[in-house]
């Protein structure tokens, strides 16, 4: 299966990323093939096989819920982009 | 002193011989040097002579550990609490980390003198450090071939005799593969051995951290440093950490050494196919057993590494937002605008690509044929491995195809690019502990074989390095330039 430009247009909205215009057709190429590398997957039957989300079958490790990090937002919001009185500051969302 | 061993620097350091700000002022030296091989993306010369100074008080107060004093290169996607760490894009080219990964802070506590801050493909995504916004390494034996990535920079910093030292991360080959290229030891261990928490993440079920070094014997030391179970990382493993140095000079007679025939197939450059046969005698020729087995599934390996790896980045790459920290672009007209140029304007060409397939895969409608397909393949190798260990120690093949290649060689052409990770991929997908140690030469670049461990195994694979270098040089060799 080939990615079509619309496709790259759709994929890139999904992704929040912009592609220029100028750059659509080469994305459609590479991101083809890289799917044709993937899709070398379709010749072996995995049928019955179970997917392999651990390769030690660990599980999710349960802790007790208790407090023991403060919080450190004055710390944190000191290397946002923009920040005020505790506050991330992003352009006006409702009119 | 760029010369000695991890082993060799502690004892000198112990004896005072040489004081830790002498030995980090040599290698800060050596670090501005041969800055040309653009290794480093921060240099923190002052800072490490202070940490030296501490290190030499520790020392004279007989409060010290092997690693005391000795210098480190660190991979810049390693959070360094007050330290920029920009995992090589532009997106966190303004970030000072607010805390410490794990193993800054293991680091910290084994004394080591932190030299600088290494260069590395953009959110290790790449195979040559080509991808990074600091502009690509130089390999060390030419200045014309990378030194292999994501790790480039870590790799040519010891190859150089920069540092004796460097940590590295391993995805897809990221440790390995740069060790084979630039001709250095580099381990990469099992899945949950060493913290992920604070490295920055990839692709999280593949992530893992490891040591760089010349020798087996150095990346012990290292390893010993870094590896245990962090609570703060979720898939980190409870299990106790062996002393890594105590194993080295078990004797491996009688061993047995599986040789994977899908390894040795077309594909495997003719000269490095000679070089890694030279090795298997030599391990034959020291009483080991070597025997042929299949992994049949490897050529499913890179396939299925390409649909789970982007998924996994393009959700973990999510939080890059233009909001939270890293960079924003200037005057968003509105949220989304701030979101779209955010993103657009400080991911490089690869990590676009890699989120664009990793959303394709996951978005609606595809995720049995590309995501859960890919998981299912990941059983089957991991399968393969595990028959094969009911029958062998360890597994030897190379590390790559060929040696390194020319900067700028492969960069138009992606899949070719990612085809040279054939024999390290399948490893990161099963989560075992691999290997590379250099073994050859081919036309002045370095040549690296690889040994596979079953889980757990990281003592094995470094006492089956460290007996081959106990009887070859090829981990000695320093570059031509480097070594004065």
């Amino acid at each position: 299966m080939s990615i079509t430009p619309e496709e790259v247009l759709k994929i890139a909205n999904l992704a929040r990323l912009q592609i220029k215009p100028d750059e659509v057709e080469q994305y459609a190429k590479d991101l083809s093939n890289i799917i044709h590398l993937v899709e070398q997957m379709n010749a072996v039957d995995t049928k019955d096989i179970q997917p392999m989300a651990h390769p030690l079958d660990a599980t999710q490790r349960l802790r007790e819920d208790e407090v023991k990090e403060e919080n450190q937002r004055e710390k944190f919001q000191t290397i946002a982009p923009a920040a005020e009185q505790g506050l991330y500051l992003v352009p006006k969302v409702i009119e | 002193m760029y010369d000695l061993s991890v082993s060799q620097l502690a004892e000198g350091l112990r004896n005072g011989d040489f004081s830790s700000v002498e030995l980090t002022q040599h290698c800060v030296e050596r670090m501005q040097k041969f800055s040309d091989l653009n290794a480093f993306i921060t240099e923190l010369g002052e800072r490490a002579i202070l940490q030296a100074q501490n290190a030499d008080k520790l020392i004279k107060e007989k409060n010290h550990g092997p690693l005391t004093g000795v210098p480190i290169a660190t991979k810049d996607i390693f959070c360094m609490y007050g330290v920029k760490t920009s995992c090589g894009s532009k997106m966190l080219d303004s970030f000072i980390a607010p805390y410490d990964a794990t193993v800054t802070h293991k680091l910290d506590q084994a004394g080591c003198v932190t030299l600088g801050r290494t260069n590395m493909d953009e959110f290790a995504m790449g195979s040559s450090n080509e991808t990074s916004y600091y502009g690509p390494v130089k390999n060390p034996w030419n200045k014309d071939y990378v030194p292999g990535g994501s790790s480039g920079g870590s790799a040519a910093a010891v190859a150089a005799r920069i540092a004796p030292l460097a940590t590295g991360t391993d995805t897809g080959g990221s440790i390995r593969q740069p060790a084979a290229l630039c001709g250095i030891t580099g381990l990469k261990p099992t899945y949950g051995r060493v913290s992920r928490y604070g490295m920055i993440a990839y692709a999280s079920s593949l992530d893992q951290g490891g040591p760089f070094g010349a020798s087996a014997e150095d990346c012990a030391y290292l390893l010993q440093a870094m590896a245990g179970f962090d609570e703060k990382d979720s898939t980190s493993l409870d299990k106790a950490v062996p002393d890594y140095t105590q194993s080295l000079n078990d004797s491996i007679k009688g061993k047995v050494i599986g040789i994977p025939e899908e390894y040795f197939s077309e594909g495997l450059g003719v000269g490095v196919k000679e070089i890694i046969q030279t090795a298997i005698t030599w391990y034959e020729q020291q009483g080991c057993e070597i025997k042929s087995i299949s992994l049949p599934n490897t050529d499913l390996a890179i396939p299925a590494y390409y649909v789970i790896a982007p998924a996994e980045c393009s959700s973990n790459l999510s939080r890059y937002d233009g909001v939270r920290f890293g960079y924003r672009c200037d005057d968003p007209k509105d949220m989304r605008d701030l979101y779209d140029r955010s993103r657009s304007e400080a991911f490089g060409d690869e990590v676009k690509r890699r989120i664009m397939i990793g959303t394709y895969a996951l978005s609606a409608g595809y995720y049995d044929a590309y995501y859960l397909k890919a998981q299912q393949i990941r059983h089957l190798i991991s399968d393969d491995f595990k028959k094969a260990f009911e029958q062998v120690d360890v597994i030897l093949g190379p590390t790559t195809p060929e040696p390194a290649f020319k900067i700028g060689e492969k960069t138009n052409d992606p899949v070719t690019m990612y085809l040279s990770d054939i024999y390290t991929i399948s490893i990161n997908l099963a989560g075992l502990p691999a290997i590379s140690i250099p073994c050859g030469q081919q036309g002045g670049l370095p040549v690296g074989m690889q040994l596979i461990g079953n889980y757990f195994a990281e003592e094995t694979l470094l006492n089956f390095a460290h007996q081959y270098q106990l009887d070859t040089d090829w981990h000695q060799q320093i570059p031509p330039g480097f070594n004065e």
